[in-house]
């Protein structure tokens, strides 16, 4: 009680301060940061500083405010802010001493909480006195941020706050004093990894030696290591504040880290909706970190992103969906109506775009229908109509936000290439790409015509080419990761005296996607192979099996068909070891039961794999 | 009989097929469940359980003379409807799942009555689900396909494929393969009424006995009185009386109807085979969507 009541005057106080700085108001001075271009500028004095404030967009839309992270300034931002302009009234400021922004005198004690919310209310009176402003904070920014959405007198002035990189110093207070003082062996990993995750927030508590190392070699270097250790593309950012910047921010560190994680407060809950973006291999923040934050934030929306920590750098385009999305829905969006989809991994594949190839039936069907439930754009391909244009049909149903259908034949290249130009001009570049499509033959070799040959090399390795080779060159253009699945089979690394020509096919697909794997690795591309075995869908009423006459064939393939109905294993599961595989960046999946003991056999015992190779089916 | 269902029959009345003495009996007792599943559909709330919903179920067909059972009433809510992760067949009988808005439910129930059985299942959700709209919408196409089926003689096994092969091609699972034997049809008879009528894992014992000795005739003339997917059912239709339950799940959700299907050994083929009953509700429903 006592805590809660301390917690409300310095409040009070805050308050005053920024009574006191209002009066500094604003001129708007037109001019641009580096990156910003054709921002309007103003300056805004408050609490002795003079803050560098820059807007873009009509200013009558609703207000989306960017506060940057450390070592930073507002221009990290300059890539979002250009997606977000057409659409909101987007505002970004230089924190105090920092970018353009004048630091506090003297730098001790100028850097508190308290009085980075009063920075930040007198930029929001000053920008959108009116209507509450939705908020997006990465690293120091989400830090400052979540003290906004949790501190009593910013209530009202918050419409919503986006998260990334950057926890509540108070909700990370209690996470370490929960696990510190019962260590469960889970707990205490958890709290021995963001303990070495946090190393730097030691060395930046050390006197002096910080603020040499930034404005001396560290400060030069940065940039470097950035592009080599983060992957953050070259450009006009860092700025050339950066060491001061640097050295400023070391104030942030030293002024409240201490303070908070010793006294939390109690009452840090967000009045406000929350989105909480979690880059997976964020090097300085373990993902554990946020396991609690249910309790502090009733209205939550998670999302996981594959990127590092500098995903307003890395990764633009995704936010300024996500935040879009997000931000719209608040603004407009029917409460009681679900904005975000609730099947498994929607925190990964909300709003992508995902292309399934062979999408009509079996397992491109139900792949298409598990990235709908998790809430992603659906383009469902295949060369029946009909059946693609079934599957976008009911993917809308249970839960895409939009799905649409296109007849195309994987093996003809023109029509892929076509595709590929409608798909990024229509509906944007591809997230997921799901090369699914392919056609069974069976038969001995010897019996197997070089038409046979041809189709079925066309469709199963020609078609996922095609695939790799167009929708792959736009993901790696983009810059900004993605992942391609393709379909290989069992009869990969199983041998099979009736399946040459479809196991030659299907071995062909595994090989190239563990290459280009590698290839494109660097670029933040995961490729997996997906190696489902016997499941039951209808490539065996398709299947071509050589060397029989049309009638035997036909029987053939009902009496496969019902075999296949006896073993009974459903693409659904396949469709959900996919999304897993593109969650975990997985390489080759086999899913069935004897295509992982096929799998594991082609590795230890290969020799009873040819064995089993020379047996004849039992049907 | 009760005045309820007295005035239902002449609210009908009219335009159906005129039928014998024999067939009325399981026409009325049909009525007389689908009529029961509407009235229990009426009072589903959020909250009620599915063994509440099967109590309200039985009660009401006892208040109207049922006093025997081919199967007690089951009911399911949310996703099993859709026999999510069933493994063994205990899991059909009614649970403590609570319905929710939104939720799809089943009610599936098969009451004797003056020695006539009757086997019906009734699809609903409570409040907007599109998924189930779909489904039911869906099933139409089944029930037209098994009849033209049925009159044109296939096999039951080929019949049931070329089901299951519609149901994969509109992208829905089909789940009557989690029945026992995986049927999607069996046949039902007249039953003894006796004044002890027990029933066993909650199928009624006079009823098993028919479907045993039906059972044990068809194994000696080469035919079964279950119509599942296996050898046993690769033989023509069977003339007499078959409750149909074709059954669609997508993703979580089921729906499915069970009515009578009256095969006889007639040359004409409208005569061959036939609906029993053409005013049910999904038939009904069906008509109205087209109408709007």
């Amino acid at each position: 009680m006592s805590r809660t009541a301390g917690t409300g005057a310095g409040a009070e106080a805050g308050v005053g301060d920024g009574a006191g700085a209002g009066d500094g108001g604003g001129a708007v001075v037109a001019g641009a940061g580096a990156g910003l271009d054709g921002a309007r500028e103003r300056w805004v004095r408050t609490g002795g500083v003079e803050l560098c404030v820059a807007e873009l967009g009509d200013s009558a839309r609703p207000t989306v405010v960017l506060v940057h992270g450390y070592p930073d300034s507002k221009e990290v931002w300059s890539e979002v802010a250009r997606g977000l302009a057409d659409r909101f009234h987007v505002v970004l400021y230089d924190v105090r001493g920092c970018g353009r922004s004048t630091a506090p005198k003297p730098l001790r004690g100028g850097f508190t909480l308290e009085k980075l919310t009063d920075d930040f209310l007198a930029v929001v009176d000053a920008v959108s006195p009116d209507r509450p402003v939705h908020v997006v904070g990465h690293d120091w920014g989400s830090v400052q941020a979540w003290e906004f959405a949790t501190a009593r007198h910013t209530e009202g002035r918050i419409a919503s706050f986006t998260s990334m990189s950057g926890p509540s110093l108070d909700h990370f207070g209690h996470w370490i004093k929960k696990r510190a003082s019962r260590p469960t062996p889970r707990r205490a990993a958890q709290l021995l990894g963001q303990g070495a995750k946090s190393w730097y927030v030691y060395m930046l508590h050390t006197p002096v030696l910080p603020e040499l190392a930034w404005k001396g070699p560290l400060g030069k270097r940065w940039p470097k290591i950035l592009q080599r250790v983060e992957k953050v593309p070259a450009g006009d950012y860092p700025t050339a504040s950066l060491p001061t910047d640097a050295a400023h921010g070391a104030w942030l560190y030293r002024d409240n880290v201490r303070a908070r994680l010793r006294r939390p407060r109690a009452d840090a809950y967000a009045h406000c909706p929350v989105q909480l973006i979690t880059p997976t291999g964020d090097a300085f923040l373990s993902q554990r970190l946020y396991d609690d934050l249910d309790h502090w934030v009733p209205q939550l929306v998670r999302r996981t992103l594959p990127a590092k920590h500098w995903v307003p750098r890395t990764r633009p385009d995704q936010l300024v969906a996500w935040i879009s999305a997000f931000v719209t829905s608040k603004e407009e969006g029917d409460p009681a109506r679900k904005t975000v989809a609730t099947g498994p991994h929607a925190d990964r594949f909300g709003g992508q775009l995902v292309l399934v190839t062979g999408a009509a039936s079996g397992i491109g069907r139900a792949t298409a229908f598990a990235f709908a439930e998790a809430g992603a754009r659906v383009v469902a391909v295949d060369r029946d109509a009909e059946g693609a244009a079934r599957t976008a049909d009911l993917a809308r149903l249970v839960g895409a936000p939009q799905a649409w259908a296109d007849t195309v034949d994987v093996s003809d290249e023109a029509a892929m290439e076509k595709l590929a130009g409608k798909v990024a001009a229509e509906y944007g570049t591809v997230d997921v790409l799901v090369n699914n499509a392919g056609i069974g033959l069976s038969g001995s070799f010897l019996s197997t015509t070089t038409e046979d040959w041809k189709k079925v090399l066309d469709v199963n390795l020609w078609g996922v080419i095609h695939g790799c080779r167009l929708f792959g060159r736009q993901m790696a253009e983009r810059g900004q990761g993605g992942h391609i699945v393709n379909t290989a089979s069992a009869a990969a690394f199983q041998p099979s005296k009736i399946l040459s020509a479809y196991g030659a096919s299907k071995a062909a697909v595994l090989m190239l996607s563990e290459s280009l794997r590698a290839e494109l690795a660097g670029q933040g591309i995961g490729v997996t192979a997906v190696c489902p075995g016997i499941v039951n869908t209808n490539i065996t009423t398709t299947a071509r099996f050589t060397g029989l006459s049309a009638d035997e064939e036909k029987r053939r393939q009902t009496k496969v068909a019902r075999a296949y109905g006896l073993r009974n294993y459903p693409p659904e599961k396949v469709a959900d070891a996919i999304l897993r595989a593109v969650v975990r960046n997985e390489a080759v999946v086999p899913v069935t039961p004897e295509a992982r003991g096929a799998h594991l056999l082609s590795r230890f015992a290969p020799r009873a794999l040819r064995a089993l190779a020379r047996l004849d089916p039992p049907v | 009989m009760t005045s309820a269902t007295g005035a239902a029959a002449a609210r009908r009345g009219g335009g159906a097929r005129e039928l014998p003495a024999d067939l009325r009996g399981f026409r009325e007792v049909q009525r007389l469940a689908y009529d029961c599943a509407e009235a229990v559909a009426a009072q589903l709330r959020p909250g009620v359980t599915e063994r509440e919903a099967a109590r309200m179920q039985r009660e009401w067909l006892h208040e109207r003379g049922v006093r025997d059972w081919f199967h007690l009433p089951f009911a399911w809510f949310g996703d099993r409807t859709a026999f999510t992760n069933f493994r063994i067949p205990l899991q059909f009988f009614p649970t403590n799942r609570r319905l929710e808005p939104g939720m799809a439910f089943i009610l599936d129930m098969a009451p004797v009555h003056q020695g006539c059985t009757a086997d019906i299942g009734y699809s609903g959700c409570l409040g907007l689900n599109p998924v189930h709209d779909r489904l039911l919408a869906d099933l139409e196409a089944h029930r037209d396909l098994i009849l033209r089926e049925v009159r044109e003689r296939r096999p039951l096994r080929e019949i049931y494929e070329d089901v299951e092969r519609l149901m994969i091609r509109q992208g829905h699972a089909n789940r009557h393969r989690a029945y026992p034997f995986g049927v999607i049809a069996h046949k039902i008879d007249r039953v003894k009424e006796r004044r002890w009528s027990p029933t066993v894992f909650g199928f009624g014992t006079q009823a098993l006995k028919g479907l045993a000795s039906d059972a044990l005739h068809g194994h000696r003339d080469g035919w079964s009185p279950l119509w599942s997917p296996y050898k046993f059912s690769d033989h023509p239709p069977q003339p007499g009386l078959w409750a149909v339950e074709p059954h669609l799940g997508f993703r979580g959700t089921g729906a499915k109807f069970e009515e009578i299907l009256v095969v006889t050994d007639s040359a004409d083929p409208q005569e061959s085979a036939f609906w029993l009953d053409d005013d049910l509700p999904h038939v009904r429903r069906w008509q109205e969507e087209k109408a709007a």
